[in-house]
């Protein structure tokens, strides 16, 4: 199968790779996956008391299409509200990196991210969790 | 000079020997004759290269040519030996063991039959790969009819014990079949010192064309039958009908003539050369062999690479050709079975790379690959949550994962 120039891209010179301090309180963590499906997802976000990403980092075991999603997530993320981000769709991400129908869930998988980050941040500053619909992949 | 990409995936298949070629190319245009056409020359001359070809395969398998049936590969010869010896023997009995590790065209011929009134009894393998022979012991009962097991592993390379398990199921009257596809060619295969009743290969993974295969059938001690499974002109002494593919045959043939003169020097120079790439990888981290590394294949390697995932390892590792235990799509996120069943939890699985080696694998690309592997593992480990845990020293058993 053929990987599209986009997902090559973001492969081979994945954005935004690293780790922030989770131990912060603007710190938001999300651990998505598991090993023993091939792929784990952690992504993070910083967020400054306007409620703005002002930072986002990831890193991600996982194949070319999951490594590519979440390096695009973390893209998408900077500079983004939180309200705005959770609104971010896998459809998007499949769209902008063109993947095909058998790796979609690795854009399903950072949705989930995204979104266990954001929870993870509500929670840290007292606001309740999102209910999030439960995906399936 | 080295030329991108290098191929490292001959387990898959090989590519042909231009010898092979060679000898094919007057059977396509010239002599392209019906080796069933026994009432002029051009029928004959096809026949006349059709027994040659018959002595080569059967020369390198210690056979005699009589005991040669040319199919279309090794799937079909698969399922002529299983299917064809069930349905001769049922009335005998309709037990039939094998392994879980062997090759889905064995497997799935299993499964078939079994729909049919077979009882079929997968047997598991230890951790390095390799049958316990007192499983198979305790496995045979008087209803057995046919061991099936598959002489090298195409995932990990492991040899089964092949004359010890011939002997133990000729010891209780039962019929033993390999499928040697990956073993024949590579290693010695002798019919008769390994006590094979029926046999498997193909053309294509040594050096030949693709769409060719062979099976050998045992015509003396026991004089073996099957029954065949296509209908028609009654071919290969009624085993197998259809228009002989007569250049493929003759490609075959050279092959394997090739494959019993060079192949002394073939796995002497290839698993100096597996060993280096082997050696060389396992001084990265947390990396393992997987199966058994004195029973192998001379020219193959199967490595786990802990923390990285197989199908985003091989993206990175650039201009070469591998194959991983991993397959990352929705239809199967299953990891290989075969690892699977060696014991290995779904990480390593999905962790695992396989190199084959072949007859024109030099040196040079063996460094190339020892560099272009080491630094795609290096490079996704610094991308890997999992890498970056472990070196942590966090226990990642200890996480609940949220399954997905």
């Amino acid at each position: 199968m053929a990987y599209s120039d986009k997902v090559i891209d973001h492969y081979s010179n994945p954005r935004n790779v690293g780790t922030l301090d989770k131990s912060k309180k603007n710190v938001g963590t999300g651990l998505v996956g598991a090993p023993e499906c091939g792929d784990v997802m952690r992504l993070q976000i910083e967020v400054d008391e306007n409620n703005i990403i002002t930072d986002a980092k990831f890193k991600t075991f996982g194949c070319g299409s999951a490594i590519a999603s979440s390096s695009l997530a973390t893209e998408w993320l900077k500079g983004k509200s939180i309200d705005d981000a959770i609104t971010i769709d896998n459809m998007d991400i499949v769209e902008e990196l063109a993947l095909p129908p058998v790796k979609i869930h690795c854009s399903v998988l950072a949705e989930d991210a995204i979104k266990s980050a954001i929870n993870d941040y509500r929670v840290k500053n007292g606001l309740p969790a999102l209910e999030l619909e439960k995906s399936h992949h | 000079m080295l030329t991108t990409p290098i191929y490292l995936d001959n387990n898959a298949t090989t590519p042909m020997d231009p010898r092979v070629l060679e000898a094919m190319l007057p059977y396509f245009t010239q002599k392209f004759g019906n080796a069933a056409s026994r009432n002029h020359p051009f029928g004959w001359v096809a026949e006349e290269a059709v027994d040659y070809a018959r002595e080569q395969v059967a020369k390198l398998i210690g056979a005699s040519e009589k005991e040669i049936i040319f199919t279309s590969g090794a799937t079909e010869s698969d399922n002529l030996a299983i299917k064809g010896v069930y349905e001769m023997y049922k009335d005998k009995g309709n037990h039939i063991i094998t392994l879980t590790t062997e090759h889905k065209a064995v497997l799935d011929t299993c499964k078939h039959l079994e729909k049919l009134g077979a009882q079929v009894t997968y047997l598991e393998v230890e951790s390095d790969g390799l049958l316990d022979l007192q499983k198979l012991e305790a496995a045979m009962t008087p209803q057995t009819i046919l061991v099936s097991v598959m002489y090298g592993n195409n995932e990990i390379g492991v040899i089964q014990p092949i004359k010890e398990i011939s002997a133990i199921a000729h010891k209780h009257g039962a019929l033993f079949f390999s499928d040697a596809t990956q073993a024949v060619g590579k290693i010695p295969v002798n019919v008769n010192e390994d006590g094979i009743d029926l046999m498997a290969f193909t053309g294509h993974k040594m050096y030949g064309p693709k769409g060719v295969g062979a099976l050998y059938v045992r015509r003396k001690n026991p004089r073996v039958k099957v029954t065949s499974q296509m209908d028609g002109g009654g071919h290969e002494r009624g085993m197998r009908s259809g228009t002989l593919n007569v250049p493929g045959i003759v490609g075959f043939g050279k092959a394997c003539e090739l494959c019993q003169l060079e192949m002394e020097q073939d796995a002497k120079r290839l698993s100096a050369l597996r060993d280096k790439l082997e050696n060389s990888l396992l001084e990265l981290e947390e990396s393992y062999v997987n199966g058994n590394k004195q029973n192998r294949l001379p020219h193959t390697t199967n490595i786990s690479f802990k923390y990285v995932e197989g199908e985003g390892l091989m993206m990175a590792m650039k201009d070469m050709a591998v194959s991983s235990g991993s397959a990352c799509t929705s239809a199967s996120l299953e990891p290989s079975y075969v690892l699977k069943n060696l014991g290995l939890s779904d990480d390593l699985a999905h962790s695992s790379i396989r190199f084959g080696l072949g007859r024109f694998t030099t040196e040079e690309e063996v460094d190339f690959a020892i560099e272009n592997t080491k630094k795609a593992v290096n490079h996704l480990r610094e991308l890997s949550p999992l890498w970056e845990m472990f070196k942590e020293g966090i226990d990642l058993d200890s996480i609940e994962w949220a399954e997905h």
